[in-house]
């Protein structure tokens, strides 16, 4: 069958002119991390010399070998990061949807109460010094983990998220008939409405697992006792640090374990490649996930 | 009084669902609300904890603040803060929507979705990454970009020390960062403006161009407003790993990548000058607020249903 010609698209011309300045952007976008993953596979002496080059003139996998048999910081810091991460996204689930199913729920006589509570933390903030002196002098977590896990695991944002996907999904019905059958609240929520919202679960679950997989913020302001395993991104970003200690002198009193190597240039690289890979790899099946979060967070709220 | 009691056994379920978010908003957003008296205080931590620290040390009014403006650098963060929202705002904007629209219209379908694959790959990584990412481009002796200066006779620059070239590089990588996600989001808005404006306005005789100035455009003007709307709401913050650490700390750079939320840091961490960095952090959230509420106000005016309350 002769394919119709889609007379209400734009012409040739102009689909060649919009698709070599969106495919060029995009490639803009994908091209430092190939760039990087280039120069991890590069000879180190040659990387020295040369400086990073897009196809290195000599290629070598020292950087990747000397991680995986001469240091254990890297697994370690991975291990570390996993545990935040899962053990954040389930502390942070739970939280987010209970508060947001409560206040869904027309029948709660609190509900303007508590959704004012919730949305007026994103007018209003009482800033990071406050905040820093409530978690360390008042709740003691500095070099705990629970600095790293919780103060990200609520926010305004995924309680408006999680609240739309009940409201949306949930028909009225499924509820009274549950209430029908005599079922209290806390029944209905766990055995009823949560098997049928693992969309909005999945939504959140995934904006949390990516906050706490890049975060070196709670670890640079709690968590960086001599001798505590750094989570994934601060280890980065100290191992980033020491290199610029020993260039210029900064303000930055890192507590860079002296007596292990300084890791090379190519180390570097290949150590950003590992620690991204996970994410680079994982996200596209996951990205519609987050535009429906994103989308629905900004209209709704 | 009985009849609140009468309310909250009825209500006793729900409440006690809502009962753990609830502990951490109190814990963790509002009771730093309350610490923000510290900023009218000279901040001595006690060796009894938090509350006694609060209520031993002596207040000094505004002299916190009276000490932040005098310095040159209540103006320097002001003015970084605030310019690099507007520039930020108004280009994101006009770029989210344009490539939305482009999007749109491109004839294959496949490749439509594999830019926009690509595309969003930046909002994933962490700025600890991306810094990475700018130094195989910025750094001195081995940096891309200087390598293509010096292989056209130039003299090699030292990014990580002259200011001149970051605003650039801040709007850019930032823009860069954020597209992805934002030209989605106007994306899925304009797959689903009903397909029948596009046919009356053919059966028309509308061009293309047309098409989008008056059917699409207005159309996503709402999410434009809203989007625009929290974005003003946000104009006196920062993101944080933007500005601390794709410039690396570096403090030849601080006259352009200062910005308030980094001032607030660097004061407490670098300065331990507890008091004035809350002053600076008060300063800016009530700054904020205000900014929200006019802006709400203002789009009420204009757009009834679009306004956030």
């Amino acid at each position: 069958m002769k394919k119709r010609k889609n007379i209400h698209g734009i012409s040739t011309f102009w689909n060649i002119l919009f698709n070599l300045l969106i495919g060029l952007f995009a490639f803009l976008c994908v091209f430092p991390f190939l760039f990087v993953i280039m120069n991890s596979l590069a000879d180190e002496q040659t990387l020295v010399q040369e400086g990073y080059r897009i196809i290195p003139s000599q290629f070598s996998f020292e950087a990747y070998s000397y991680i995986f048999t001469s240091t254990t910081q890297l697994i370690e810091s991975f291990g570390l990061t996993l545990l935040v991460t899962v053990v954040g996204t389930l502390i942070s689930l739970f939280l987010v949807s209970t508060y947001a199913y409560a206040i869904s729920r027309r029948s709660f006589e609190f509900r303007t109460g508590f959704t004012f509570l919730a949305f007026f933390t994103m007018l209003f903030s009482g800033g990071l010094v406050p905040g820093y002196i409530v978690v360390t002098q008042l709740l003691h977590l500095q070099n705990t983990i629970w600095a790293l896990i919780l103060p990200l695991s609520m926010n305004a944002f995924f309680i408006i998220v999680m609240r739309t996907f009940f409201q949306t999904t949930i028909p009225d019905a499924i509820i009274e008939s549950a209430k029908i059958d005599g079922a209290g609240e806390m029944r209905t929520f766990a055995t009823i409405v949560l098997p049928i919202s693992l969309p909005g679960i999945a939504t959140i679950g995934l904006f949390s697992s990516l906050g706490y997989w890049n975060d070196w913020f709670n670890a640079l302001l709690y968590y960086n006792k001599n001798g505590l395993v750094p989570p994934l991104q601060y280890l980065l970003m100290k191992i980033e640090r020491s290199m610029e200690f020993l260039v210029q002198n900064s303000q930055y009193m890192g507590s860079f374990d002296g007596a292990a190597t300084l890791p090379t240039e190519t180390v570097r690289m290949a150590m950003v490649v590992l620690a991204t890979l996970p994410i680079a790899l994982a996200y596209p099946f996951f990205q519609r996930y987050f535009v429906q979060g994103l989308t629905v967070g900004s209209v709704k709220g | 009084m009985s009849s609140f009691i009468k309310k909250v056994i009825r209500n006793k379920a729900l409440l006690l669902l809502v009962l753990p978010g609830t502990l951490w908003f109190l814990i963790f957003a509002y009771l730093p609300m309350f610490g923000i008296v510290v900023a009218f205080q000279d901040f001595r931590v006690s060796r009894d904890g938090f509350f006694a620290s609060i209520f031993n040390s002596d207040w000094v009014g505004f002299k916190n603040f009276e000490f932040l403006f005098s310095t040159n650098d209540a103006y320097i963060i002001t003015r970084n803060t605030i310019l690099y929202n507007l520039v930020s705002i108004a280009l994101g904007l006009v770029i989210a929507v344009t490539f939305a629209i482009l999007i749109h219209e491109l004839l294959n379908k496949r490749l439509a979705k594999l830019y926009q694959t690509g595309m969003f790959l930046p909002y994933f990584l962490s700025w600890v990454v991306i810094s990475y990412f700018a130094f195989t481009f910025l750094s001195t002796d081995k940096g891309m970009v200087n390598q293509i200066v010096t292989a056209l006779g130039g003299d090699p620059v030292n990014f990580y020390s002259e200011p001149k070239y970051w605003p650039f590089i801040i709007v850019f990588v930032g823009i860069w960062k954020s597209i992805g996600y934002s030209s989605v989001m106007y994306l899925a808005a304009i797959t689903g403006i009903d397909k029948s404006y596009y046919e009356a306005g053919m059966l028309d005789g509308a061009s293309k161009w047309q098409q989008t100035r008056y059917i699409t455009l207005p159309h996503l003007r709402p999410l434009m407003i809203i989007l625009t709307i929290l974005a003003i709401g946000g104009m006196f913050r920062s993101d944080f790993g933007l500005f601390y650490q794709l410039p690396k700390d570096s403090g030849a750079l601080y006259p352009v990548t200062n910005v308030i939320d980094t001032f607030v840091y660097r004061s407490l961490i670098n300065m331990g000058d507890t008091g004035m960095s809350t002053a600076a952090g008060l300063y800016q959230s009530i700054v904020g607020l205000i900014l929200i509420l006019l802006a709400n106000y203002a789009v009420r005016k204009i757009e009834k249903d679009h306004a956030l309350f």
